[in-house]
């Protein structure tokens, strides 16, 4: 089990927290204006990478944070987001 | 005492191949069979990083059936069934596939209506299936506990009797020994590192052993296909996960069915050899660590007792974890990418292992003609900018 920082309680462990893949992935400012193959972009097309992810955890067992961290997909290390 | 003969030669790379296959598991042994058997093509390489189906081939829990809601799914994985059923004697090896039945368990109001309505979905289909209520259940199996008294009561299952279990290893191993047969190179420890494209066409691999020019290449990588598509340039709607799965230590024979639970989260058989063979849901962050963390394994635990008050006593022997590659509408991609000759097999999830002699067939298909199997068609790619999803969320035992 992974041990999490959550940016308001400290260190807790991995199952008190949901999983919100990628971070900063932005609602389309045009929406309107999206050809289909953007909108499956948007909507479909996430990063998979084999080493550090940007991604966005949910502190749903306490303070109800959403925040975002560096984690290495091979060594589960997390670190701070830039 | 003499050494048995090696099933399949230890080739070196030959410069160059009509097709090169890259991920040497089930699928692409597969896909490598089918090429030579049913397309007359032989000059074929499958390279392997590691060991030939070390990866999730070795690790799953090799569970096979074919009653999936959509006609789309429906078509593919019953025609993997059909060729599971004689796919022994044509191999001439026994792949120990043992037609024992899957019980897929209900357990609420919501659970039941969802079971009936695939239950018909797929007779319609042309695959079989029955609705047990909780007596039936428990006379099928008798060591699911169906008191009403259970946290989650069982109300019911589905039962598709041609569905089972096979022994992964052996499967792997034929499919191997004949694709050698035919004089497919088998090569292992050669990792594709990078793809030789040009003007939208590739031309060869680059790999940790040498530069491999190729007529076409097939991408056959299951968790790792991201990171290989990424070094042709291309995008996949993919998501890397663990997924785990354990094994008791070996008991007398006490479960002759597979039962699989979508509200309970666990999905059991017990292997010929005799361990109880049990699987989880996937650890929900992306990861290629082929690990993951305990308390998924312990919410598996908890499911597998509340079906099976019985299994109290048994002991784990040892527990693992293999990298799935999830796709948005939990179906498989297959088919052409946008490098010319590159091709595409992934997204299989939690659920690839039953697939291997369909997907190996279509995808053959796929390559030899350069046009999608008429069952592969509904699966390309453009599937995700056209709409046109095949949601099979609610086939797999757990959640994802």
């Amino acid at each position: 089990m992974m041990l999490i920082d959550c940016p308001f309680c400290g260190p807790r462990d991995e199952n008190e927290f949901h999983y919100g893949g990628q971070a900063g992935i932005a609602y389309p400012e045009a929406p309107g204006e999206l050809s289909d193959a953007e909108w499956a972009e948007y909507v479909f097309m996430r990063d998979n990478p084999r080493g550090w992810f940007r991604e966005r955890w949910f502190h749903g067992l306490g303070c109800r944070t959403w925040f975002t961290v560096e984690r290495h997909t091979v060594t589960h290390e997390i670190r701070k987001a830039p | 005492m003499t050494h048995p003969d090696f099933l399949w030669r230890d080739p070196d790379p030959k410069p160059a191949y009509d097709v090169v296959i890259v991920g040497g598991g089930g699928h692409g042994l597969a896909t490598a069979y089918y090429l030579a058997r049913n397309h007359g093509i032989t000059n074929v390489a499958v390279l392997e990083k590691g060991w030939l189906a070390g990866g999730n081939m070795a690790r799953n829990t090799t569970i096979i059936r074919s009653n999936y809601l959509w006609d789309e799914s429906a078509a593919i994985y019953e025609h993997s069934l059909k060729l599971w059923e004689g796919l022994s004697d044509e191999l001439d090896y026994d792949l120990q596939f043992s037609q024992r039945g899957v019980l897929n368990l209900a357990h609420n109001l919501g659970d039941v209506r969802e079971a009936r309505r695939r239950v018909n979905a797929n007779r319609l289909n042309g695959v079989d299936a029955e609705w047990l209520d909780a007596d039936e259940v428990g006379k099928f199996c008798p060591i699911v506990n169906v008191s009403s008294r259970a946290r989650y009561p069982v109300l019911g299952g589905t039962l598709q009797r041609r569905g089972g279990i096979a022994k992964h290893d052996h499967v792997a191993w034929a499919l191997a020994r004949r694709a050698d047969a035919y004089g497919i190179d088998l090569i292992q420890g050669c990792e594709v590192t990078g793809f030789a494209i040009e003007r939208g066409r590739v031309l060869a691999v680059e790999t940790t052993r040498g530069r491999i020019a190729a007529g076409k290449v097939a991408l056959a990588a299951a968790g790792h296909t991201s990171v290989l598509a990424a070094g042709a340039g291309i995008r996949l709607p993919l998501q890397s996960h663990p997924l785990q799965a354990l094994v008791s230590e070996l008991l007398e024979p006490v479960l002759d069915c597979v039962v699989m639970s979508n509200a309970v989260h666990v999905y059991v058989s017990q292997a010929h050899k005799g361990e109880l063979v049990m699987g989880a849901g996937i650890d929900a962050y992306n990861s290629y660590g082929q690990r993951g963390a305990f308390h998924v394994v312990e919410a598996q635990m908890a499911a597998a007792l509340e079906l099976f008050p019985i299994f109290a006593r048994a002991r784990v022997l040892r527990t693992w974890a293999g990298i799935v590659d999830v796709s948005p509408d939990a179906s498989p991609i297959i088919g052409r990418t946008p490098v010319d000759g590159l091709y595409v097999n992934a997204g299989w999830g939690t659920g690839g292992f039953k697939a291997t002699p369909g997907s190996g067939w279509v995808y053959a298909h796929t390559i030899a003609e350069g046009e999608p199997h008429p069952l592969a068609g509904p699966f390309a790619l453009d599937r995700f900018t056209s709409g046109a999803l095949i949601d099979e969320h609610g086939a797999a035992a757990v959640a994802h």
